[in-house]
């Protein structure tokens, strides 16, 4: 966890996926490699059709690639599944309308057999650690869209997994809630050390958020550019304004329009 | 007080309808009444005579009103005369169906959402089913179970009430227990859930907002079953059987309340179904 000798959680090497459809096969994957390291925040940026959400889902093995090889925590993605190796937040908080706030995160909890008094413990810590504490008995209607997302980050904490796979977690809310939803994420992420590969279509979240920003590009979906951030840990909201965020975001911007050039 | 009135001026104009249809059919007995006798009648003269007949073409309102009254409490409910009884008789049957029916539509669901076989194969033939008149199935039913050795009326009546109370719960449950999107079955395979966990923790609960909704469809189908299952060869107790006697032995009355008490009874078992519903609808965070 330390920034002593960062040891690799994730390893794809020429990974492949080709998805067969009704209108013949489509490349949703071609030749990607990346290697995430332990304790990284990494942001994958692209147009809708570019793969990021596919890659993202490949490591949660909830898809499997046609081609190539990725490495989980040292093993094979469903296998690191069946360890628990990671937490998936969905775009949509996707909570049980019939289960309190409380019970959705004991969800996770009682699939994997955890005693019920460690539940209680854990379903207090990680309300806490999403800011929602007294919350727990209230249903999810009752909950603004963005408290519900805290919730769902919680719910895939609980079980305190090292990795923390987010899908454009804040797509769907709005710029002023996003922004405190971003740095409370820093903030968790600093925290706890976990690895985290979040999925997004915003520049200004992927700088602000990021250790290495890679971007993609569609048809066939694939990496364009793998950026290293120099943003210090800490970062207040109005780095934004700083000299390098805006390179960065150039930078970025410019690797998007390269990708799109290729059409 | 403003939802009472829509309701209120609705059942003022029935029962308005009802009394200009009364005196209407009843008048033409009134009219025969009096040529016979060799005189001639005036329609206001005709008009009184239509409110109280022993056996009109259509009872007038207060008529069955009354009627229902004295079925109803004028003798004790353990007389055959009692429509409490007879009421209580029905009651039971439509109960034992129903619960079949439910047993039954929500197993086959199970099974049909579990096994793409029983989807291509049952589901087919439980939509056939319900293509069958029951007026005339219900009759087979009863003669087969004779048959079989079954001498009371109590399991062929269930048999009935369950045949036409199990299609609502199943197609229900199916679209129920099949509500989940993909998104909600992707985060239990995040927890590596098993199909056991994954049914119980998610498509059972998100299918009951369907089943709940079935059930009033279900009960009120299943009293029609039973009441069916009452009427054909010879049975003496029960609300169907209450009609048949009334039809046959040509006493309008009797039947007209024991229609009455059919529908009071069917808007019981809803108002009951919908008061388990909105208990069940609390324990599950429905939004009051």
């Amino acid at each position: 966890m330390k920034d002593t000798v960062s040891q690799p959680v994730i390893e794809a090497k020429g990974l492949n996926l080709v998805f067969q459809t009704a209108d013949g096969p489509v490349q949703a994957l071609k030749d990607v490699n990346l290697t995430i390291n332990q304790g990284d925040f990494v942001s994958f940026i692209g147009p809708s059709g570019c793969g990021k959400t596919t890659f993202l889902r490949c490591i949660a093995a909830l898809e499997h690639p046609t081609g190539g090889t990725l490495i989980v925590n040292g093993m094979t993605p469903d296998e690191a599944r069946q360890k628990r190796a990671y937490g998936y937040v969905f775009q949509a908080a996707g909570l049980y309308p019939w289960r309190t706030i409380a019970g959705n995160i004991r969800l996770p909890l009682e699939i994997m057999g955890f005693p019920k008094a460690e539940q209680d413990q854990r379903i207090e810590r990680v309300l806490e650690l999403v800011e929602l504490k007294g919350f727990g008995k209230k249903f999810p209607w009752q909950l603004s869209g963005g408290m519900q997302q805290r919730a769902s980050i919680a719910r895939a904490l609980a079980f305190d997994a090292d990795i923390l796979l987010m899908d454009e977690p804040f797509g769907a809310l709005d710029e002023i809630v996003r922004d405190r939803l971003n740095e409370e994420v820093l903030k968790l992420w600093a925290r706890t050390g976990k690895t985290i590969g979040f999925v997004t279509h915003s520049i200004p979240e992927a700088v602000y958020l990021s250790t290495k920003i890679v971007v993609m590009s569609p048809r066939p979906g694939r990496i364009t550019d793998v950026i290293d951030s120099p943003l210090p840990k800490e970062r207040p909201l109005d780095i934004r304004d700083s000299r390098e965020f805006i390179e960065i975001a150039h930078r970025v911007r410019e690797g998007l329009r390269a990708g799109h050039h290729d059409d | 007080m403003s939802r009472a009135l829509p309701v209120v001026t609705v059942l003022a104009g029935i029962v308005a309808i009802w009394y200009a249809a009364a005196v209407w059919m009843n008048a033409t007995w009134a009219f025969d009444q009096a040529e016979r006798a060799g005189q001639t009648v005036t329609w206001a003269e005709v008009i009184p005579q239509t409110m109280d007949q022993a056996r009109p073409l259509l009872p007038p309102p207060h008529q069955v009103g009354a009627e229902l009254w004295k079925g109803l409490f004028g003798q004790a409910v353990t007389s055959k005369r009692s429509l409490v009884y007879h009421a209580f008789v029905t009651f039971k049957g439509t109960m034992t169906g129903f619960g079949l029916g439910i047993v039954v539509g929500v197993l086959l669901a199970v099974a049909i959402v579990r096994f793409r076989v029983m989807d291509m194969s049952v589901m087919p033939w439980a939509i056939i089913s319900q293509t069958i008149p029951i007026v005339a199935l219900a009759p087979m039913i009863i003669t087969l179970s004779s048959q079989l050795g079954l001498t009371g009326r109590d399991i062929p009546k269930a048999v009935i009430a369950a045949y036409l109370s199990f299609f609502p719960v199943l197609v229900s449950m199916v679209k129920g227990l099949r509500s989940p999107d993909q998104m909600q079955l992707d985060l239990l395979r995040t927890y590596g859930a098993s199909d056991a966990q994954t049914f119980l923790k998610l498509r059972l609960p998100a299918s009951m907002p369907y089943f709940f909704a079935s059930l009033k469809v279900a009960v009120a189908a299943s009293l029609v079953g039973t009441i069916v299952g009452e009427l054909p060869t010879g049975a003496i107790e029960g609300l169907g059987a209450r009609m048949l006697i009334g039809s046959q032995f040509g006493e309008p009355l009797i039947m007209w309340a024991s229609l009455f008490a059919a529908a009071i009874l069917a808007g019981i078992l809803i108002l009951v179904v919908g008061l388990i519903e909105r208990i069940a609808g609390r324990r599950m965070g429905v939004r009051a």
